[in-house]
């Protein structure tokens, strides 16, 4: 086991440097900060000055691997952008608004869907079913950024009763985001559970349970949602991603400062440090959501031994 | 589908046998699928036509501006006149039938114009994805060795990256315009392409017709292309099929960001952009491109829902 988080972590590695490789030199082409910074009426010997300040006179080669060597102790240089400000610290400041943006998404996805996956399946064709099937063919199909839109429309200019954008501690400033960014989720993680619900129920174990006069409550999550959860939480660990990702977008609805908002605007900024330094994060908490997933695996379902 | 009967005081469920249940719960689903697969068809071939025949059935030039019926609401509704002094109501017109956003352009037009760059943008971007994907895939799973290991890692460093941000990155990189989009739609799409096909001919690879025609001296490109791929190729219809519902979602997403084709054409994301600007006086400029958007995208899933069903049955209970 201890072997296996080893050899995944070195993996990690490799896969958030290759990331951050990506981005070092798709951020190159993306043209000048210097002269976004000093407009178009400075000196050469300004701009001369301050490239070499900045580093960005040495080769690219020169530059990547200083660059690379830096990252692996966290310091992605200063903000250019914000000027003496840590990139890092910019970007973890914003940190954890991101993640709770994330976390509250995810865990209005993963509760509903399983409550109205779990009803829909031991309901079959009911009329439930049917709602729950018809609204999560829907969802998948709305764009959440207009979602995002419209829960404004309607719930901040209709009818005035939650804020229309901005972060706050308030629990108000939650609701709109937080139904925006779970919704694509929320959708996929409806149909799954559903039907691997569907096909649990059928197995053998599950009708031993209910001959053995089990009740109900017992069987449907005991044994039946508990297998059911085996690909389930493959898929809550890449939709974490996705998460992130959508936060993106999100975030811009919302006028919500966290990470997304920060490297949207750094990238029209050129502030190569600070979009180094989100991406960078990003990924690390990707890569490690998916390893933690993958041991959760073998918790819920032992046959499955890591190699 | 199951009898209940009370048994001293415990419930005996009496079921059928599990086969007589799964080919009446699959003929259950064929219907209600198939039917709802061809109301997608409808849908998707109305959206067609609008992409096609817009130059002919919309009312306005998508672009023109009329600057004094600015922000004039759908018929069959009430607005404040925009910049109105002293403030006066107006109702909308058969001649804005959806109204008309912060310049005077009427979004019925736009709306219909905006069609043609969607489904472009989705089909092109899905295919040549899919293509590369596929071909890739197929080269990765049948040759094996340091491609697969190089096709295989680069497909995990890409999904480990949120998409979205690269396709900001590149296309600031890039710059607005169609085949930028493109391009940058269709490097997001390859990866399932990828592993799916990877994972079909690493099995395929081993059938007996693939040794036979390795056997009589048929050359890779030839067993590939001819032996392996039309064998691979069901899956693929029906992850292209998905892919394009959600290249749709992400063109619209860029251009809501103003990084799509460009802030002065006529698309869905671009119109939910100005929309978004005015959502607190103008519901209409935001509404309009995302029921467009919706109703595109749910046509093309409910197809791809009824195409798995009839192509692929091992992945019918996966939905």
């Amino acid at each position: 086991m201890i072997q296996y988080i080893i050899r995944r972590l070195i993996q990690a590695v490799f896969v958030v440097l290759g990331v951050i490789t990506v981005v070092f030199f798709v951020l190159r082409l993306t043209g000048d900060p210097i002269q976004l910074l000093l407009g178009a009426t400075s000196s050469e010997a300004d701009i001369q000055n301050l490239r070499h300040n900045l580093k960005l006179d040495r080769p690219l080669w020169e530059q990547y691997v200083t660059f690379v060597g830096n990252a692996a102790h966290g310091d992605f240089g200063k903000s250019i952008r914000f000027r003496g400000f840590d990139a890092m610290g910019l970007v973890l400041d914003r940190y954890p608004r991101t993640i709770q943006l994330a976390v509250c998404a995810l865990l209005l996805s993963v509760t509903l869907s399983i409550i109205f996956g779990v009803i829909a399946a031991v309901k079959r064709y009911s009329v439930f079913d049917n709602a729950v099937t018809f609204f999560a063919l829907f969802g998948q199909s709305v764009p959440n950024f207009w979602l995002g839109i419209m829960l404004i429309l309607i719930f901040a200019v209709r009818f005035g009763v939650l804020p229309s954008q901005g972060y706050g501690h308030s629990p108000r400033f939650f609701i709109l985001p937080t139904i925006t960014l779970a919704s694509p989720g929320l959708a996929l993680l409806t149909r799954l559970v559903r039907s691997g619900m569907l096909d649990v129920m059928d197995q053998d174990y599950v009708r031993t349970a209910r001959a053995k006069g089990l009740r109900d409550r017992i069987v449907i999550f005991r044994h039946g949602l508990k297998n059911a959860a085996i690909p389930l939480v493959t898929v809550i660990g890449l939709n974490f991603g996705n998460l992130l990702a959508g936060a993106v977008i999100t975030e811009q609805i919302f006028q919500w400062t966290g990470v997304g908002q920060l490297a949207v605007d750094s990238i029209g900024a050129h502030d190569y440090p600070v979009v180094q330094a989100a991406v960078f994060l990003i990924a690390v908490t990707f890569v490690l959501i998916n390893l933690l997933v993958d041991i959760l695996y073998t918790w819920l379902d032992p046959r499955v031994r890591l190699s | 589908m199951s009898q209940e009967g009370v048994l001293t005081g415990t419930r005996v469920v009496v079921r059928e046998g599990p086969q007589q249940r799964s080919a009446r719960k699959r003929a259950l689903r064929m219907l209600r699928r198939g039917r709802l697969g061809l109301a997608g068809v409808v849908i998707f071939l109305v959206v067609v036509f609008a992409a096609i025949a817009a130059p002919l059935i919309a009312p306005a030039d998508p672009n023109e501006q009329d600057l004094r019926a600015r922000l004039t609401c759908p018929i069959g509704t009430s607005c404040a006149r925009f910049g109105a002094n002293p403030p006066q109501t107006i109702t909308g017109s058969s001649k804005h039938l959806l109204g008309t956003d912060n310049l005077g352009r009427d979004i019925y037009s736009r709306i219909l114009y905006g069609a043609k760059i969607s489904l472009i943008v989705g089909v092109t971007a899905v295919a040549l994805g899919g293509g590369i994907g596929t071909a890739l895939g197929l080269l990765s799973g049948y040759f094996g060795g340091a491609l697969d290991v190089v096709i295989s890692r680069i497909a995990d460093v890409q999904l480990a990256f949120p998409f979205l941000l690269l396709a900001i990155l590149i296309s600031i990189v890039s710059g607005p315009g169609l085949k930028n989009v493109i391009i940058i739609l269709s490097i997001g799409a390859w990866v399932p392409f990828a592993r799916v096909v990877r994972g079909s001919t690493l099995a395929a690879k081993e059938h007996e017709y693939v040794i036979a025609a390795r056997t009589i001296g048929a050359r890779p490109p030839a067993i590939l292309f001819r032996h392996i791929l039309p064998n691979v190729i069901t899956p693929v219809i029906v992850i292209a099929t998905f892919a394009i519902a959600g290249t749709i979602i992400a063109e619209a997403g860029l251009s809501f960001l103003g990084l799509g084709v460009g802030t002065d054409v006529p698309t869905w994301g671009n119109m939910l952009a100005d929309g978004r600007a005015y959502v607190g006086t103008a519901w209409w400029l935001a509404t309009f491109p995302g029921v467009a958007i919706m109703l595109t995208v749910l046509s093309i899933n409910l197809i791809g829902d009824w195409l798995r069903d009839i192509l692929d049955p091992r992945l019918r209970n996966t939905g």
